[in-house]
């Protein structure tokens, strides 16, 4: 398995060969900054792209197919026009906040990357809470969609920002929970340890049952924490036209729609990496060649596929179901989820006492 | 079973029967006994007339009234009262807003274009024209002189308060003013654009949290005075606005004036014609659904689907296409038959279509019925009781689904229904799911009235000469059909002119949007969303 530790650990000393090092770690962290935004745009065109073509295939379209071949160049073209539309200032606003929503939203969902395993030794940053980290940002998000509610003095996105609250809040307990559980499972909050528990065979089939329903459940509140269907109460575009971010345009708007992407990608990345095994090659134990074939496919390719092939599954419940209702859905997760949670936790325990899983 | 003639000679001592045009009986009351023989009409035990039909305002010129079209649930039998006031000053009737539900949405239309107040109707304000509007359109002295009511530049004037008229002990009337919301509501706005209102329609909408505690539905927006501007058309000139009602029931709309004039004018149609028609009506009738459960779906959030059902949809249009020339306004039936003759291929295009369809069915109730989801999300909400379905005269499948057999292809037959073999769908839940289930089977009966009729279009005129200027004799008409949303009446008075003197539609969607603030309180936000999808209404058609 190439290790990309090889190809950063040669710049620092590259840098550390003529510069003092804590200029080194400064120029590092810029480089890292600019290649995170670059990943950042990069990954929200193709999910874009991506999400257009999946839906089209569902709905017997053909989805974008006329700007580039086979319409490549769509999300491009629509990101340019996000870019050169107008802000419509309003009056009676909140201006700072309004202004400040979106950017909390894209910095929540930015911080995320920075933990998320996109390679052997290809790792922003990997401390020993990470996954603790990870959860920690991604509830900021909230913050910037109640704001954004909030500060937009509109009935409509009053509502959706209220709902949102609710409904993040109430989600973030389900994620919690059974990130836990994994983490139980792991014996380590480090996102590189987790990822080398998976060495020998992934959680989700190491843990069994309680990860299996561990999984389920994430995949279930991840979609809720992500606010898309068919829990984007938030936004019905039915009932609240756009809610929260209703009054918003240009690239304001485009904020949101990226985050919502980015979103999507962060919570298939965490899936894969709590349950597939991050960048983790699919290992077989006792299989050695097969092992060894699979060690050839690079690692980021390993994550990013396992990354896109989970989001896939979240289009796809999006693209299926009807919407559910405010109080169904507080009552699925109050009632249903976490309970379940809950005693998935317990016999995950139990289960790594006994020493049942694999 | 009584008589309704006998019935009305002894519930009404002294009147004389008349008869119109379409064998409904017609009594003519005065206006202080009104209320009270309203009152024994619709609480007869034989035959309750618990159905207000329609209202139909009337200006006679030296007098001005109204006209009530009942009929009843159990025995359907059908009558008509009529009051009148000399009064053109400040003329007034009293309000059986009290005895039908619907009345007071009725009575509010008559208020908005004849100014007849009714006293004791809750709700006395302007319905379609805005409140600052000068004159009564459909009075025959209104002058329609643009400089009195220009085009406003500035926002239309709201006003949070309605009139009530109270009739006081000494048979003085008091006008007092009543707010439409309390004073502390928080009130959405939810409309006129709104994606979920399938128009521009706006629910004024005070909520607590997401609970709906009232609905003030505001409608007007796509008023176009449809019944003014065919007091000046002749009768095959009017039928054109039948397209631009519910555009989706074009062709039954088309179907129900056409009967109303030809019974009239006594123009015998060919059978090749008549099934022509139905055969229309019934496509149609899938169309409709079709589209009614794909953007139900899409409401709910299940966008998928509707690219489904207009797959099926598409077929339809293409059929009509080929041979109406158009996709939308059609315009095909006309008076003695249809504009144009089948096209060649049409038999075909019906049975592949037919062949299509259970699978179709089939593939929809798999993705969207049975889903959890869905479910959930429709049962028990938007319970319809019967009674109140009557009451608010809910018609079509959405009346159905209440327990309330309304459907005029069975209650009173028109065109060849008589024989055709299909059943009526009724559901007796009431809720939101029954709605959309009865929609779905009534796609299934429409197919067997096509199967019935596809290899059976007998050879013959499809069009029977009628004379180039069309007079009808002096007297009125009413006939009932049934659209795609429910019963559509059309009202014909004449004064023996080639031109109509009084054209009444009654449309099937006034009650279905009046109905949304009886039962949406207490529901969520997204349950307005849920109800309002399910009744199903069209705008222009409640607007007119």
């Amino acid at each position: 398995m190439y290790d990309f530790s090889t190809i950063t650990g040669s710049i620092h000393e590259f840098l550390l060969s003529f510069m003092a090092p804590w200029l080194a770690v400064l120029t590092e962290c810029l480089i890292i900054g600019m290649g995170l935004l670059l990943v950042y745009s990069v990954l929200a065109l193709i999910y874009i792209y991506y999400e257009r073509k999946f839906c089209a295939a569902i709905q017997c379209r053909l989805g974008p197919n006329r700007v580039g071949p086979w319409g490549l160049l769509q999300s491009v073209a629509d990101m340019f026009k996000i870019l050169i539309k107008e802000l419509i200032h309003l009056n009676h606003i909140d201006k700072f906040l309004f202004a400040l929503a979106p950017y909390l939203v894209i910095i929540a969902s930015m911080l995320c990357f920075a933990v998320l395993p996109w390679g052997n030794g290809l790792q922003i940053i990997d401390f020993n809470i990470g996954i603790f980290f990870l959860l920690a940002c991604s509830s900021i998000g909230v913050l910037g969609i109640l704001l954004a509610g909030w500060s937009s003095n509109n009935k409509f996105t009053l509502i959706g920002a209220l709902r949102s609250g609710a409904q993040m809040v109430s989600y973030e307990l389900s994620i919690g929970l059974s990130v836990i559980t994994m983490v139980c499972l792991a014996g380590t909050m480090s996102v590189g340890g987790i990822v080398m528990e998976q060495q020998d065979c992934w959680f989700i089939f190491k843990g069994h049952i309680p990860a299996l329903i561990a999984f389920v459940i994430y995949m279930i509140a991840g979609t809720a924490e992500t606010n898309r269907g068919p829990f984007d109460l938030p936004e019905a575009e039915s009932e609240l036209t756009a809610g929260y971010h209703t009054e918003y345009s240009g690239i304001h708007f485009g904020f949101f729609y990226l985050a919502e992407y980015l979103n999507l990608f962060i919570v298939a990345g965490v899936a894969s990496l709590l349950f597939f095994g991050g960048w983790m090659p699919l290992h077989i134990p006792g299989w050695d060649g097969f092992n060894h074939i699979m060690d050839y496919i690079p690692s980021v390719v390993w994550f990013v596929g396992k990354a896109m092939v989970l989001s896939g599954v979240i289009m796809w419940f999006k693209w299926t179901f009807p919407r559910l209702r405010i109080d169904q859905l507080l009552s699925l997760e109050w009632k249903y989820l976490l309970p379940i949670n809950l005693v998935n936790l317990v016999l995950m325990v139990c289960i790594i006492i006994l020493g049942w899983h694999f | 079973m009584a008589n309704i003639q006998e019935k009305l000679a002894q519930i009404i001592p002294g009147a004389t029967i008349e008869d119109d045009g379409t064998g409904i009986p017609q009594v003519t009351v005065d206006d202080k006994d009104w209320h009270d023989l309203a009152r024994k009409l619709h609480d007869d035990p034989e035959c309750p007339m618990d159905y207000l039909v329609t209202i139909v305002g009337m200006d006679w010129v030296e007098s001005l009234g109204a006209i009530y079209y009942l009929a009843s649930s159990k025995t359907l039998q059908r009558c008509s009262v009529r009051i009148q006031t000399t009064d053109r000053e400040k003329p007034m009737l009293h309000s059986v807003a009290d005895i039908w539900r619907i009345a007071e949405i009725y009575e509010r239309e008559v208020y908005d274009l004849f100014g007849i107040v009714f006293i004791g109707n809750p709700d006395m304000r302007r319905l379609f024209l805005n409140i600052d509007w000068v004159g009564y359109p459909l009075r025959k002295d209104y002058n329609d002189d643009p400089a009195l009511n220009p085009v406003s530049t500035e926002n239309e004037r709201q006003s949070d308060f309605t009139n009530v008229y109270v009739e006081k002990e000494d048979g003085t009337v008091e006008k007092t003013e009543r707010r439409v919301f309390e004073a502390d509501d928080f009130v959405v706005n939810i409309g006129p654009q709104h994606p979920a209102t399938h128009g521009v329609l706006r629910f004024r909408t005070a909520v607590d949290g997401e609970m709906i505690k009232k609905i003030d539905v505001y409608m007007g927006y796509i008023h176009r005075g449809v019944e003014k501007l065919c007091e000046s058309l002749q009768y095959p000139q009017t039928l054109h606005f039948m397209d631009r009602l519910d555009y989706f029931s074009a062709h039954n709309y088309h179907h129900g004036l056409c009967i109303a004039i030809e019974k009239a004018a006594g123009i015998e149609i060919s059978r090749r014609a008549q099934v022509i028609r139905v055969m229309m009506d019934e496509l149609s009738r899938i169309a409709s659904h079709c589209l009614f459960i794909g953007t139900y779906c899409m409401d709910l959030g299940a966008t998928t689907m509707l690219f489904y059902t207009l797959r099926v949809r598409e077929q339809i249009l293409d059929i009509m296409e080929k041979t109406c020339g158009a996709r939308m306004t059609f315009n095909y039936d006309c008076i003695g038959g249809v504009m144009q003759d089948l096209a060649p291929d049409f038999v075909q295009d019906v049975k592949a279509l037919l062949a299509v369809l259970p699978a179709n069915i089939k593939e929809y109730n798999k993705i969207f019925t049975g889903n959890v989801i869905a479910r959930n999300r429709m049962i028990g909400v938007g319970t319809l009781s019967r009674e109140d379905a009557i009451s608010y005269a809910v018609t079509g499948p959405s009346g159905r689904a209440s327990g309330w057999a309304c459907d005029v292809r069975k209650t009173h037959p028109y065109s060849i229904y008589s024989e055709l073999e299909f059943d009526e769908i009724i559901a007796t839940e009431g809720d939101s799911m029954a709605r959309f289930e009865c929609r779905m089977k009534e796609m299934e009966q429409s197919a067997r009235i096509l199967e019935q009729l596809v290899d059976n279009i007998p050879d013959g005129e499809y069009c029977v000469k009628v004379p180039k200027v069309l007079k009808l004799p002096k007297g009125s008409w009413f006939q009932m059909v049934e659209g795609c949303r429910g019963v559509f009446g059309v009202y014909i008075e004449s004064d023996g002119t080639a031109k109509p003197y009084r054209l009444k539609i009654a449309p099937p969607c006034l009650p279905l949007a009046t109905v949304v603030d009886h039962i949406t309180r207490g529901a969520k936000i997204a349950d307005l969303i849920t109800i309002g999808g399910s009744l199903d209404y069209i705008v222009p058609d409640m607007d007119r």
